[in-house]
């Protein structure tokens, strides 16, 4: 079931340094990027498929391919690694055991856009993963790898870490573009057509962390190998991070199309204390909620899950057993997503904490059958309405939490 | 007239990093990292000297700074605990730790021990779901959170009580 494609060195000891890393493949991949164009760089991706490991599943072959090839502005790549969807806590572990994987995929994916320099936007909470990142930096400076002449060739590469602040809403990328301006972070309007990202006006990609670090394996091996792992439509691999009620949770690189019942009971050893599961959340919090009875033919792949009215989203699947309280479950989410709404649009800002009182009054016993029907008007404003997908999330999950386990709520209101 | 200045180690990362964008302003959130590590809080006074180094107005540093959570625009103590509070968190007992730590600490989330020592906070995902309950020390990760942890560590810290 285990896959090995971003995660092979995870479990050598000393990965993160520069010479281990590179007696294990590390920065193996240039020899072969430096020989093939720019041009044919972004086909070798877009052959293989590769899709957006932070989200949103978008094709990153296509991404590139936004960037005008003779660009009269600089041109610039952002790494994303403010990971801070809840259940998601994989892009640590490539920081923490294979950082080296990273700044081979960034000088990868610059030479594929002409980006001179790369930005890596962390989270300001990973001190020591950004700690670890600047090390492997340095070393990497030191040995030539990055620099005005990277490995020893006409193309010369500058890596900045970013430190955030700790706002959730920097993980959505105009979000992030603008934080890295200085500002608050804002999602930006989008554009009508298909264009790049702006960066203080100049052509720039966003890309996750995870999904950069996938690209050497295919540069050097070729797309075809990694197309061999998962499914037509979602090929590849990807970290799985799951966490709450299993024996064993934990990160998990799994190709595309795995059972997810056989993850949860296989691999992750069942539910903690042999009690039965109630539900599970598979990607990340802001996707919608699936009922233990619906997980039997879920298998880990985009289009599957989307069959099924959820999400395959950052791939962080948090796990809830039978005792789990749903009201209560979503009320910490709700809590969750007032703090983070970035206050930007009336309905996200003002409708995530309308639906996290009514919670609480539900909860309290308070609660009546008007706010249940409240609570569907709230998020049904909240959708469609809004500068980024925050609020529709939010819409989506909430009317999931409500329509799939209305018993519980029911239990809590009081019959007026 | 702002009284706050850099350190010296700090003026010359500002230098440094000036270099590494295309525009200064992308130096805000770097420059007010700088004073929270130097002062432990971010003052109006430092707010201020942020305007000034930018070229742009105190509202908007400060605009800026309230936005993001972990600028602290109030002094906390010594030892910040940031404790997560999220979903995966919730399910294996951060409530059980949080009512230890208050316990233990003899204040409530959101306050500061009368000796300025310790600032007990709940904050959202910390990206620990795996290792759960979770919370943060100053910068420290401490991961799989049980009351005999948070003894064997909050009573090995040298502090002044």
């Amino acid at each position: 079931m285990i896959a090995k494609v971003v995660s092979k060195n995870f479990d050598i000891p000393n990965a993160h340094t520069l010479e281990v890393a590179r007696a294990n493949g590390r920065y193996a991949s240039l020899e072969k990027l430096f020989c093939i164009s720019p041009d044919e760089t972004i086909c070798e991706i877009e052959r293989s498929g590769l899709r957006g490991k932070g989200g949103g599943g978008a094709l990153t072959g296509e991404k590139w391919r936004l960037i005008p090839p003779q660009s009269s502005k600089p041109v610039y790549l952002v790494v994303n690694a403010d990971e801070g969807e809840p259940g998601t806590f994989k892009d640590r572990q490539i920081l923490e055991f294979d950082p080296h994987l990273l700044i081979e995929g960034i000088i990868c994916a610059s030479y594929a856009i002409n980006a001179h320099h790369a930005y890596v936007y962390i989270r300001g909470e990973y001190v020591f993963w950004m700690n670890r990142l600047q090390q492997a930096i340095d070393e990497a400076y030191a040995a030539g790898l990055l620099g005005n002449s990277v490995f020893g060739r006409d193309f010369s590469l500058h890596v900045t870490i970013h430190k955030g602040a700790g706002a959730y809403i920097c993980g959505e990328k105009t979000a992030l573009l603008e934080s890295l301006e200085g500002k608050r972070g804002h999602p930006r309007l989008k554009p009508k057509g298909k264009e790049p990202e702006w960066f203080f006006g100049n052509p720039t990609v966003v890309n996750n962390v995870e999904t950069i670090a996938s690209v050497p394996f295919i540069i050097r091996e070729g797309y075809a190998s990694y197309r061999a792992y998962g499914t037509e439509q979602s090929p590849g691999t990807m970290l799985f991070g799951i966490s709450g009620h299993v024996k064993k949770p934990g990160v998990y690189e799994l190709p595309y199309g795995t059972s997810m019942k056989r993850v949860i009971y296989e691999l992750c050893g069942g539910i903690k204390g042999d009690k039965n599961l109630k539900a599970i959340i598979p990607g990340g919090s802001s996707v919608q909620i699936l009922r233990a009875d619906e997980i039997e033919a879920i298998t880990l792949d985009y289009e599957c899950l989307k069959a099924h009215g959820s999400a395959l989203g950052t791939g962080g699947m948090i796990v809830l057993d039978e005792s789990v309280s749903i009201p209560e479950a979503m009320k910490n989410l709700f809590a969750f997503y007032h703090h983070e709404s970035c206050g930007q649009c009336t309905p996200c800002r003002e409708g995530t904490g309308w639906v996290d009182r009514i919670l609480a009054k539900i909860l309290a016993g308070e609660g009546s059958k008007e706010d249940y029907q409240t609570i569907l008007d709230a998020v049904d404003t909240m959708n469609g309405k809004t500068i980024c997908v925050f609020a529709p999330s939010v819409a989506f999950i909430a009317q999931s939490y409500l329509k799939k386990f209305p018993d519980e709520f029911e239990a809590l209101l009081r019959s007026r | 007239m702002s009284r706050f200045g850099f350190n010296w180690e700090n003026e010359e990362k500002f230098d440094a990093l000036l270099e590494r964008y295309p525009d200064k302003q992308s130096l805000m959130l770097p420059a007010l990292w700088m004073v929270q590590y130097q002062e432990g809080w971010i003052s109006l006074d430092a707010i201020r000297f942020i305007a000034k180094k930018l070229e742009r107005t105190p509202m908007e540093v400060y605009s800026v700074a309230s936005f993001y959570t972990m600028f602290q625009l109030q002094p906390v103590g010594k030892y910040h605990i940031q404790l997560c509070r999220t979903l995966s968190c919730m399910l294996c007992g951060s409530k059980n730790i949080q009512e230890y730590l208050q316990y233990k600490l003899g204040i409530k989330v959101g306050e500061t021990t009368p000796d300025r020592q310790f600032t007990l906070s709940l904050v959202e995902c910390l990206g620990s779901c795996g290792t759960a309950p979770c919370m943060r020390l100053n910068d420290a990760y401490i991961e799989n959170l049980t009351p005999e942890k948070i003894d064997e560590i909050l009573d090995g810290l040298c502090h002044d009580r």
